[in-house]
């Protein structure tokens, strides 16, 4: 095997094997170790081998006899590479990190369950790109699905809320794949099994059919990027999972529901037509906007996260929506330069996100507490993780010069494109998007501030948190790591320009219109430069000039106490919290949230007018969630209920049946 | 060489924003004080007051840290980094160079930094005006960005120096509907970025209205000056953005000296002149209640989105 994307590819897949099978023997004492390091040469090996698909090094591989009747055909690309590289990153910085916070006493992520499923689950989200055939891509899909259900349950003896969750990802999951199934076997009932058959013969297929393909793969890849209106898991099951596990499926997993999209719209099914991604577009603009309004509002910080994830994922669909809008419509070089958006975003938005969750998963090792509301004070407590955080909020904010605005200035600049509005739905569209866009970004960086500065900013709000301690070095490490990554995204972005070129050409898109100058980010044709670089500089030497000189020419800092009124010291009691934080975003946005809010007031006995105590509740739940899918719920449980009926315990009627379906099958064979 | 000029000329336009700013405040003071009849301190107090903070040592709570800190120099180079790349005296070279989007998020990264002092702080008031401040500023940044869109749509770019460039060569251009309704949006925008009224009050120190003041009442010393400062240079770049890019003319379009001195002239009076204005509306105008505040931006926010519209349709 010469060609180094099997070679990697190979290796990555082996290097899982040998972990989960390491997970499966080691004692405890042993196995978060190995299977970390398994899984961080696993990860590295799979960004190789993205990194060798997207150098121009394309392979496929058909292994007919490993599985019976379909056999698994394997095929790698650029689009194939860009979530290799993707997914690779994730696992490797994970796998670090899983050494120090799975731990030697064998029990929640440390178990034994635990760490032979995790190896699994990256190895089959390494497959999914790679997959060249419905049934291995099925095969794949439904492999990543059900690992991933079983790491969202690690810590189900420990918390309660963890049962619930599993069920909704379940429910949502295998919903989502039976749509993409339906949908994917329909295409190959016309077009055959292999990917290649199918670009070959969709062209010839009648566009209704092909329209009802896409709507189908559409809703199950949605749900699993966790486009509002399919969320409800995320939020869930983002939140109960054990925190590296949540960094996998939002940072990692998510996307491959991008990815999905990508490979049946634009290059199974050739592109289609503007409705088509009119629809993911709008799919996008909600999710963007009611996952950051719910993120803002959250006080349950990988709550926040996971919405957050939504909000992000928004993003990228609008990216992608408005790339396939403006190709329907003969504008290809805009089209390849929103699809560079949405997919630099994908990767912007995994190296955030994956610190961000590993940052988390840090915060509630020390603390035990996951709350806002109970945390604060970690600045001096956990000086690493806080730093680590912050930068991760600060891309996370897509603010400059973080990684998040490079891509969203890129989607930005996409929709701004003087070449881009043709059509009315476009020359109307594309100033809705900026406007959603802008205002996500408004209300993401207070989401981000109020994380931050809640978190981990003044005094600690617990005994929790004020006896919280520094995580291990191993999760600082990986940490350390996403936010390196970070930080090369941010202020070379340019270094991407000749992958997503790659990526569009296996999309058979144009090249998009950006010049490959490393220093800056410009676009070609029309006057738009970022120099983040120098952005970045100027930002440093500014800052440190200011303080330098501060410290040097000026008079010593000093310490004194707070104002506080004369009245006695400031407890942790009189600091603003997370929920007051956001109280008046909330306000604004109250039409949209309906938060529920209880008052009792109790009176002193003597009098009216004294008041004993007041106990104020608020709980803002998942709208939605709660139009849409209760009611879904109550049909389809009444609907079990009804359907017991059918099976009274009586003998006579069951032969009945069988009698019934015995005739209509004959019936059919005849009338056939 | 040019090269080097153009370096030169960027700092020479960070310098003038600096030493300006505080007489653009001193500005405000005055022509307000004239106007209610009150006897006014001389124009160029705030550079005096901005001298005796500066020499005055800086004071932290005890339960702050490194964000407490950081964020009086942070803002500050936000602020000088827009003063030194946006066209303020010239639209070549790197004094002409900045996008817009990116003014707009590095002006919000100093926004951000103040906001992340206030709750550092761990009292009620910087916590108070911290959330204020951010939820005025997530509301803005769409105004922001649509405004910017509507001015873009023009002429095709978002770099800064090229729609001045083209207002500069077309001042027709610069006349439509989509550009006044974009000019009425970014002005309300401004007058929320730099809390001014009717959003926020400058003047006062009641814990019911305060806003910016809020954030930053533990700031003291050489930290309170370098705030001080910053935000006056923010109220003069945005004050000096409104000007160029709606009545760009005397901008300085080629690098030779006496073209660039006659922009920085232009550019002091049309600033001077916009903070006189400024301040002369400020006087007949209250403060707006703080749950008010997001239906003033609201109408900005349509006045941004009819921008964008009609430079489609009346394009």
């Amino acid at each position: 095997m010469t060609d180094p994307t099997a070679t990697a590819l190979v290796t990555a897949l082996v290097s899982a094997a040998s972990g989960a099978t390491a997970g499966l023997s080691l004692p405890a004492s042993w196995r978060a170790r190995v299977v970390g390091t398994l899984l961080f040469l696993s990860g590295v090996a799979g960004l190789l081998a993205g990194l060798a698909a997207l150098s121009g090094h394309d392979w496929q591989t058909d292994l007919p006899d490993l599985l019976p009747l379909a056999g698994i055909k394997l095929a790698v690309d650029g689009l194939s590479g860009w979530f290799l590289l993707l997914i690779g990153a994730v696992t490797a910085t994970v796998g670090v990190y899983t050494i120090g916070y799975a731990g030697r006493d064998g029990h929640g992520p440390g178990s034994r369950t635990a760490m032979f499923t995790l190896p699994l689950f990256t190895a089959s989200m390494l497959l999914v790109p790679a997959a060249a055939s419905v049934p291995t891509f099925l095969l794949c899909w439904e492999l990543m699905a059900v690992t991933s259900l079983l790491l969202v349950m690690t810590e189900h003896r420990r918390h309660e809320q963890v049962r619930p969750a599993s069920v909704w990802y379940a429910a949502m999951t295998q919903a989502g794949f039976v749509t993409v199934l339906i949908g994917l076997v329909w295409l190959a009932s016309i077009a055959g099994l292999d990917f290649t058959a199918i670009r070959t013969t969709t062209p010839g297929v009648s566009p209704a059919v092909k329209g009802g393909v896409f709507l189908l793969c559409l809703f199950g890849f949605a749900s699993k990027a966790g486009a509002v209106p399919l969320h409800p898991w995320l939020p869930r099951a983002h939140a109960e999972a054990p925190s590296h596990v949540s960094a996998l499926m939002s940072a990692a997993m998510v996307k491959l529901g991008v990815y999905g999209l990508l490979r049946v719209g634009f290059d199974l099914l050739g592109g289609g037509t503007g409705w088509w991604w009119l629809t993911v577009a709008a799919l996008g603009a909600l999710s963007a906007l009611y996952g950051i309004v719910q993120a803002v509002v959250a006080t349950d910080l990988k709550r926040l996260l996971a919405f957050s994830t939504s909000e992000n994922i928004g993003l990228v669909l609008l990216g992608v929506g408005f790339a396939g809008m403006f190709a329907s419509s003969g504008q290809p070089a805009v089209a390849a330069l929103a699809l560079a958006a949405a997919l630099l975003h994908t990767i912007n938005h995994a190296g955030f996100k994956t610190l961000l969750f590993l940052g988390a998963g840090s915060v509630v090792n020390a603390t035990g507490t996951r709350d806002l509301d109970q945390l604060g004070g970690l600045s001096k407590r956990m000086a690493a993780t806080t730093a680590l955080f912050a930068a991760g909020a600060l891309a996370a904010a897509a603010l400059p010069p973080g990684n998040g605005f490079v891509s969203e200035w890129l989607l930005l600049q996409s929709l701004l494109h003087p070449g881009g509005h043709t059509g009315t739905v476009l020359a109307l569209g594309a100033p809705v998007a900026v406007a959603i866009i802008a205002l996500t970004a408004g209300v993401g960086v207070a989401t981000y501030v109020k994380a931050v500065g809640t978190g981990f900013l003044a005094r600690p709000r617990s005994s929790a948190a004020a006896g919280a301690h520094e995580s291990p070095l191993s999760m600082i490490a990986a940490m350390a790591m996403a936010a390196l990554a970070c930080a090369a995204l941010a202020i070379v972005p340019a270094l991407s320009v000749p992958a997503i070129t790659q990526v569009a050409a296996s999309l058979r898109l144009q090249a998009p219109p950006m010049g490959t100058n490393l220093v800056s980010l410009h676009l070609t044709g029309i006057t738009a430069t970022f120099w983040p670089l120098w952005l970045t500089v100027g930002l440093v030497v500014a800052v440190g000039a200011l303080a330098v000189a501060g410290r040097t020419v000026g008079k010593a800092r000093r310490r004194a106490i707070a104002w506080d009124c004369g009245d006695g010291p400031l407890t942790a009691r009189m600091e603003y919290t997370a929920t007051s934080y956001a109280e008046p975003l909330q306000r604004i946005f109250d039409d949209t949230l309906a938060p529920e809010r209880d008052l009792d007031v109790t009176h002193e006995e003597e009098s009216a007018y004294h008041i004993d105590a007041i106990r104020y509740r608020q709980r803002i739940p998942d709208r939605i969630e709660n139009r849409l899918y209760r009611p879904l719920i109550v049909a389809i449980a009444r609907l079990g209920e009804a359907a017991r009926r059918l099976a009274p315990g009586v003998m006579h009627r069951y032969l009945a049946y069988m009698l019934t379906a015995l005739i209509v099958v004959l019936v059919a064979g005849v009338i056939r | 060489m040019t090269e080097l000029m153009a370096w030169l000329i960027a700092a020479a336009q960070a310098l003038l924003l600096a030493l300006l700013a505080p007489v653009v405040m001193g500005v405000t003071k005055t022509v307000r004080a004239r106007l209610e009849g009150r006897a006014s301190g001389r124009v160029g107090q705030p550079w005096r007051d901005l001298r005796k903070l500066l020499r005055k040592p800086p004071t932290s709570p005890t339960d702050s840290g490194i964000f407490f800190t950081a964020a009086p120099p942070m803002l500050m180079a936000t602020s000088l980094i827009v003063a030194a790349t946006a066209p303020f005296i010239t639209t070549v070279g790197v004094a002409g160079s900045a996008d817009l989007i990116v003014v707009v998020g590095v002006l919000l990264l100093g926004t951000v930094a103040l906001t992340l002092a206030g709750l550092d702080t761990g009292t009620a008031f910087g916590g108070m005006g911290s959330s204020r401040e951010m939820t005025i500023a997530a509301l803005v940044e769409p105004t922001l960005l649509l405004s910017v869109f509507a001015l873009s749509a023009r002429v095709g770019s978002t770099n800064l120096g090229a729609i001045v460039n083209a207002g500069n060569a077309d001042p027709e251009a610069v006349f439509t509907p989509a550009s006044l309704l974009a000019f009425a949006a970014l002005a309300i925008a401004t007058l929320a970025e730099t809390a001014r009224i009717p959003v926020d009050n400058p003047s006062t120190h009641l814990e019911l209205t305060m806003v910016h003041e809020a954030m930053i009442l533990e700031y003291s010393g050489r930290d309170l000056a370098l705030i001080e400062w910053a935000s006056a240079m923010r109220l003069t770049i945005l004050l000096g953005l409104l000007a160029n890019l709606f009545a760009p003319w005397g901008i300085a379009t080629t690098i030779s000296l006496a073209w660039v001195v006659a922009g920085a002239g232009f550019f002091i009076v049309k600033v001077l002149g916009l903070a006189a204005v400024l301040a002369a509306g400020e006087v007949f105008v209250a403060k707006l209640r703080l749950f008010r505040v997001p239906e003033l931006l609201a109408g900005s926010f349509a006045l941004a989105l009819l921008a964008v519209l009609a430079s489609y349709v009346l394009a």
